[in-house]
């Protein structure tokens, strides 16, 4: 029966890995070792990405908009934070867990108040939770250190063999394999049966409903496995500085994150990851260029991107690679970025 | 005869205007049942009252015997309730394949499965196949919706409905805006549903009305002005009057 197996390879192409997709990851890993001088800040675009690709989910797989991601965030790295500091999970990777798993719970309580209403409603909700939290964690400051933050976190070496070192080697392979374990396990998310509901009630609840999909179910689902991706994150965050502070909460980090996703695109897992690397580099060349008012120029280069569309700026950046590309492999073979839009 | 879907005094009202007023209908199993009756005279707030979008101020609806005024939309399509739409809802960045892989992952319970890829389930695929090829869609499955000629659109609309295998299907105008050349389609699709799928079915074009239905219920001002025979129907002065006259008269 050929329509049959027609079915199935079309059902399936679209989880295939590509060519673009294998190199990106060849890259990521070539980084490591080409630019050893530079851990901290490779290790802070990990943790960006990973932060951003948390927020993918939920915003360009669910259309769930959120200026309070933060909120997650800092609960993952306070959790990270104060396991290590009481001795309560000294192996850092079952921390790293643990503290995830803190950030889904609030995730999942905090869903009830998310899935209801629309995107105003939204922003508005995600944005008090998080200055919510945030005022908590000043208020008790017994626990979390006020405006001091936690004080003198002391890490184990990963898994009892892997030591952080003070150039930041370890933290930085230890963020990059995280990222990409998380990463595959979106990846899968997004191509199932689970992460096509996510779509379609993006596009259209009532009929999402109408087909069928329980939709306040599947986005309690994905809020709450969003929130333990920026729980990891805000972890990272905290067992590779050995800080905690109350700027893990803030308003800043959250709104970052939306630009993050806007440089980069929704809806395809890559954007956040390539929104962090330029988001990051941008930041640390206009700093370099003007200390005092590099977010002018990061306001300026979001304006131009919204106004020239972010399709047409993915075209020019890649017609060079792309050439190159399809000496290689063919005339086929091209690197692409889905069309995607924040909405 | 067992009855299918029925309604017992529903009401419906947005304000001081009473939309549904006191209407019991009863749609038998396997009817080809039909429900007509001039702009505005409350069509669309049954449909929306029948799916679950609208909750009536009172009266209840069964499906099968069993009450289910109360139910969300989803869990009236897994009683075996399932609708098309009158206007274009479908998916415009996706394909008819991701379209029916949907309705069909989520009407055999693994629409929650996120560890699963799509396509790597037989009886899914199989499923799948099946509906496209009965549909002619299988030419199309990987374009996407937005792209697809409206009549093919309209073909999957109703493929979409039938994904869900229901019991009782709602059609809701089937053939509304599709080109002459494109309906010969629609009109077959909706001929050649199964036999043991009872269908309501909300249309405007009396053609399609009188060749298709068994039974015609009238609705006036929310309200039932008669219910018969298509023969029956059409020879009632009152439906002349308020119903095929305005169609005579446009």
């Amino acid at each position: 029966m050929t329509a049959l197996s027609d079915v199935s390879s079309h059902a399936m192409a679209s989880a295939r890995w590509r060519i673009s997709e294998v190199a990106f990851w060849a890259l990521a890993l070539a980084c490591a070792f080409l630019f050893q001088s530079r851990y901290l800040i490779m290790t802070d675009i990990v943790r960006l990405g990973l932060f951003a690709l948390s927020l993918d989910l939920i915003l360009g797989y669910a259309g769930i908009v959120s200026l309070g991601h933060a909120a997650f965030f800092g609960v993952g790295a306070y959790s990270a934070g104060l396991l290590a500091l009481h001795g309560i999970i000294n192996e850092p990777v079952i921390a790293l867990v643990a503290a995830g798993l803190v950030a889904a719970v609030l995730g999942f309580l905090t869903s009830f108040l998310v899935i209801r209403g629309v995107d105003l409603t939204r922003l508005m909700v995600t944005l008090g939770i998080a200055l919510l939290l945030e005022a908590l964690a000043e208020r008790f400051s017994d626990i979390t250190g006020g405006t001091d933050g936690l004080q003198g976190i002391e890490m184990q070496p990963i898994l009892g063999l892997f030591a952080f070192d003070m150039f930041g080697k370890t933290g930085f392979f230890y963020s990059l394999i995280v990222l990409f374990i998380l990463f595959l396990l979106a990846r899968r998310v997004v191509h199932s049966p689970f992460g096509l509901s996510l779509r379609s009630i993006k596009n259209n609840p009532l009929r999402a409903a109408a087909i069928g999909v329980p939709v306040n179910r599947r986005l309690i689902a994905v809020y709450t496995l969003a929130a333990f991706y920026a729980g990891i994150a805000g972890a990272l965050f905290t067992q590779t500085t050995a800080l905690a502070s109350l700027d893990v909460f803030s308003f800043e980090r959250s709104a970052d994150l939306m630009l993050v996703l806007v440089i980069g695109g929704t809806g395809y897992l890559y954007g956040g990851l390539i929104g962090a690397v330029v988001f990051k580099m941008l930041q640390e060349l206009f700093q370099s260029i003007t200390p005092q008012y590099w977010l002018f120029w990061i306001g300026l280069v979001l304006v131009v991107i919204v106004m020239v569309g972010r399709a047409r700026i993915h075209r020019w950046v890649l017609f060079v690679p792309n050439l190159v590309i399809r000496q290689f492999a063919g005339r086929k073979a091209a690197v692409a970025v889905p069309e995607s839009d924040v909405s | 005869m067992t009855i299918a879907l029925e309604t017992r005094n529903l009401e419906k009202s947005f304000g001081g205007l009473r939309v549904t007023r006191d209407l019991s209908l009863k749609v038998m199993q396997g009817a080809r049942h039909a429900l007509i009756g001039p702009n505005g005279a409350g069509k669309t707030t049954v449909i929306n009252q029948l799916t679950g979008v609208l909750t009536p101020n009172s009266g209840r609806i069964l499906l099968e015997g069993a009450d289910i005024t109360g139910l969300s939309v989803h869990k009236r399509v897994l009683r075996g309730l399932s609708r098309t739409f009158q206007i274009n809802q479908l998916y415009a960045d996706l394909t008819p394949l991701e379209t029916i892989g949907l309705a069909v992952s989520e009407r055999m319970g693994r629409g929650g499965d996120w560890w699963r890829r799509m396509g790597t389930r037989a009886d899914v695929n199989a499923e799948i196949a099946e509906i496209l090829s009965r549909f002619h869609l299988l030419d199309v499955m990987t374009e996407l919706t937005a792209t697809l000629p409206y009549g093919k659109q309209r073909l999957l609309e109703i493929a979409v409905a039938i994904a869900a295998k229901p019991r009782v299907l709602l059609l809701d105008e089937p053939a509304a805006g599709v080109p002459e050349s494109e309906r010969h389609d629609i009109l077959a699709a909706v001929a050649a549903l199964p036999r043991d799928v009872t269908v309501l079915l909300i249309e405007h074009d009396m053609d399609l009305v009188f060749s298709f239905a068994d039974r015609i219920s009238v609705l006036v001002n929310g309200g039932l002005l008669t219910e018969g025979a298509p023969d029956e129907v059409a020879r009632d002065p009152q439906v002349r009057a308020v119903y095929l006259g305005e169609a005579a008269d446009a």
